[in-house]
């Protein structure tokens, strides 16, 4: 399947800032289930800066604007070419060990709630406790938009039994980790028809013999053709796409439009 | 507390080393002493060296005791103690690079990989990079103790940014003016050459991008800080800026430094901030002393940052245990210089062996550093160990115990005359294209009579360090 990206995320300030840097990893790897056909990540009036690929394989680019501005955009275009891997990850390069994605976050901390989840996987073979635990998560939170903030943790998001796919993620990433399983938060694309406010987002599990397996809580699936990935890390601020900080200037409002469509060969 | 070795007075006789301290505390009249003893803390005070205890609050200004009565090393224990120091600096760095590498001792089964990648100290952002040179820990502070003639151990290490070498530099320095006669009598080797050596070291470890001279700042959290006082004087020591993070910012592949000529481009960044506050785009994103991007211009190599961010993984007192380990699997030597014997209250059978035995041993924090959050069994009252033993039980991964050691003592003024003190060694070893080592180091005493603890934020206070020449 060719899918193809139009990510687009426009920040306007009350005041004019004085310059801006920003961490990306706006921009997929090749790996079995997907290969980047074209790609193209603008700022406007941005400086490139460094580009580098990191120990978890995704590709960081960092930015900087030199104001005074009052609005920036980032533009991210593309086409990828993706398969169906049963939401195995093979072929991706890295280098960070998988014991790192045991250690907790303050965003992924289990509480008991989460730790009693973990403990229903208990006895199984890795692989069914990674799809068992995905499945109680899906149906412990119920899908809400707005129930829950980018600063919400598993958690409490388990105790409201409801979230979006942060929550999901996070939820089964504390829970997978209780239960010894390495888990990681994984940013990326959804092919979901029309114009999506945000980018999507699901979880990763660590099963020996497969490696990495996606985990999408949120939709009871694994990631298959319509997924496109661009990063991993220990919770959604550490595998966010864009991390940034502007010197001076007011308060910031932010825009997302996300549209993946599927293209015609 | 069993007798301890006197590091002046051996089997009764005054040991070579000491032999024309002898004569010059006979000169020196309990008036006179009082006198130099006023004139020193006017010095310090003139000078401005202050530190600022943690958590205590009370006089933000108060001054490190100072004992004007040195500490002498031989040249022949300062050889051995040299040799184990550079051996324990290069295994040090080679073990972080390794971790962040391919982790060859893991897979070698010489160290558990959970105390490794499970540790708060690693840093993941980090690994796949090889520094300039292959240096993760440019200064290493290594903690020592002597506890007979022969017998040195290794307390512990310090990776990241170990404070106290101002404390060496001004109790030289203060010793030279009050005592120029002690300094003609004395061949004393010279430890003047420390700022420059570490001006050097810095500079070459330059990053990939730097073309030319290599501009280096010193990055300070801020005059709040309890040791900024050694940030301005190693900054202005070594004739470098002395920046906090808003003096700095990244734009386009590089860090930049504000000055009135407009902005500087910054090559090597010697910090003393911690890794956590140092990028809020990579790490704690409320930090407000940090530059936001640094970390992707530090792996793209367009600066470097002293000590590189990971460094922390090497010093954590879990992982202490295993550094003999590492300079037998890195440098296929045998370590000159011996640790401590450390158990680890994670293992079940350690715990138990430390639980029974709490009233006889050290209990340290894994991660805890300044004197705090520790149990000295021996000095310890049945309730407080209690209490401690409490805190052991919730969370036993969290702490180390070591035996009570009959650390050395020292001649010290006291008020009534001269005693004993118990004091340790802080050597600072310098890591860069090559291994730097002034000889001496700060000595840190326990001024309470008795006392074990040497940390200045427990009372303790500080000597001039001499290693005779040949």
């Amino acid at each position: 399947m060719i899918l193809t990206v139009e990510h687009v995320t426009r920040y306007a300030y009350d005041a004019p800032v004085r310059g801006l840097v920003q961490s990306h990893r706006l921009t997929p790897s090749d790996s079995e289930g997907q290969r980047v056909l074209d790609w193209d990540v603008s700022v406007s009036d941005g400086i490139r800066g460094g580009r580098f690929r990191d120990g978890a394989g995704d590709v960081v680019e960092s930015w900087s604007v030199t104001g005074p501005v009052l609005a920036v955009e980032v533009r991210v275009t593309g086409r990828v070419e993706t398969s169906d891997c049963a939401g195995v990850l093979r072929g991706h390069r890295e280098t960070i060990p998988t014991a790192c994605y045991l250690r907790d976050t303050p965003l992924t901390w289990a509480d008991s709630a989460l730790r009693n989840l973990a403990a229903q996987a208990q006895g199984m073979e890795p692989l069914q406790a990674a799809h068992h635990l995905s499945g109680v998560v899906s149906k412990a939170i119920a899908w809400t938009p707005g129930a829950t903030q980018s600063q919400t943790t598993a958690a409490e998001a388990l105790e409201r039994r409801q979230g979006v796919c942060q929550d999901h993620a996070h939820a089964l990433i504390a829970a997978a980790r209780d239960a010894g399983i390495p888990a990681r938060y994984v940013s990326g694309y959804l092919l979901a028809g029309g114009v999506q406010d945000a980018a999507h987002a699901w979880a990763e599990l660590h099963v020996p013999g497969l490696g990495w397996i996606g985990f999408d809580a949120a939709n009871g699936c694994c990631p298959d053709a319509r997924y496109i990935r661009l990063a991993s890390g220990l919770d959604a601020q550490d595998a966010a796409p864009i991390r940034g900080s502007a010197r001076g200037g007011g308060g910031e409002v932010l825009d997302v439009t996300v549209a993946v469509s599927q293209s015609q060969q | 507390m069993t007798t301890c070795f006197n590091e002046m007075f051996d089997d009764g006789a005054v040991r070579a080393p000491y032999a024309r301290l002898e004569d010059w505390t006979r000169s020196l009249p309990a008036g006179l002493r009082h006198m130099k003893q006023a004139e020193a803390e006017a010095l310090f005070r003139r000078i401005g060296i202050t530190f600022a205890v943690y958590g205590e609050g009370g006089d933000p200004d108060r001054l490190i005791p100072f004992d004007m009565f040195p500490r002498v090393f031989t040249a022949n224990e300062w050889a051995r103690l040299d040799r184990g120091i550079r051996q324990r600096a290069r295994a040090l760095n080679a073990f972080l690079v390794d971790v962040y590498g391919r982790g060859e001792i893991i897979r070698a089964g010489k160290i558990p990989a959970h105390l490794v990648y499970r540790n708060a100290a690693f840093e993941k952002a980090v690994v796949g990079i090889v520094p300039p040179k292959g240096v993760y820990s440019h200064i290493v502070g290594i903690d020592i103790v002597r506890t007979g003639r022969d017998e040195f151990f290794v307390l512990e290490d310090n990776c990241r940014t170990p404070s106290g070498v101002s404390y060496m530099l001004e109790n030289r320095e203060i010793m030279m003016r009050m005592f120029p006669d002690l300094f003609r009598e004395n061949r004393i080797e010279p430890v003047d050459s420390y700022p420059a050596l570490l001006r050097r070291t810095l500079a070459s470890v330059a990053p990939l991008k730097c073309e030319g001279e290599p501009t280096v700042v010193l990055l300070t959290p801020g005059h709040f800080n309890s040791a900024y006082y050694e940030h301005s004087f190693l900054a202005d020591m070594m004739g470098v800026e002395l920046v906090e993070g808003q003096d700095l910012f990244v734009e386009g592949e590089f860090v930049w430094m504000r000055t009135t000529e407009g902005p500087r481009r910054v090559d090597v960044i010697y910090r003393r901030i911690d890794d956590a506050f140092i990028d809020p785009l990579c790490f704690r994103p409320d930090s407000m002393l940090g530059i936001a991007g640094l970390m992707d211009v530090y792996r793209s190599g367009g600066v470097n940052i002293c000590s590189c961010p990971g460094a922390g993984v090497a010093d954590d007192k879990a992982v202490y245990t295993f550094v003999p380990e590492m300079i037998r699997f890195y440098l296929g030597e045998e370590p000159i210089l011996n640790n401590v014997p450390t158990w680890q209250c994670a293992l079940q059978d350690d715990l138990k062996y430390v639980l029974a035995h709490l009233g006889d041993l050290v209990v340290k924090e894994v991660h805890g550093s300044g004197g705090y959050g520790m149990l000295v069994g021996p000095k310890s009252t049945a309730d407080q160990i209690e209490r401690f033993r409490a805190r052991i039980e919730e969370n036993p991964a969290k702490y180390i115990a070591q035996p009570t050691l009959a650390l050395s003592a020292t001649p010290t003024f006291v008020e009534d005359g001269i005693a004993p003190r118990h004091v340790d060694l802080r050597p600072y070893c310098l890591v860069g294209d090559r291994i730097e080592l002034v000889p001496g180091g700060l000595t840190r005493v326990a001024l309470t009579e008795g006392s074990l603890v040497v940390n200045s934020s427990q009372g303790g206070g500080v000597k001039d360090t001499w290693v005779l020449a040949e």
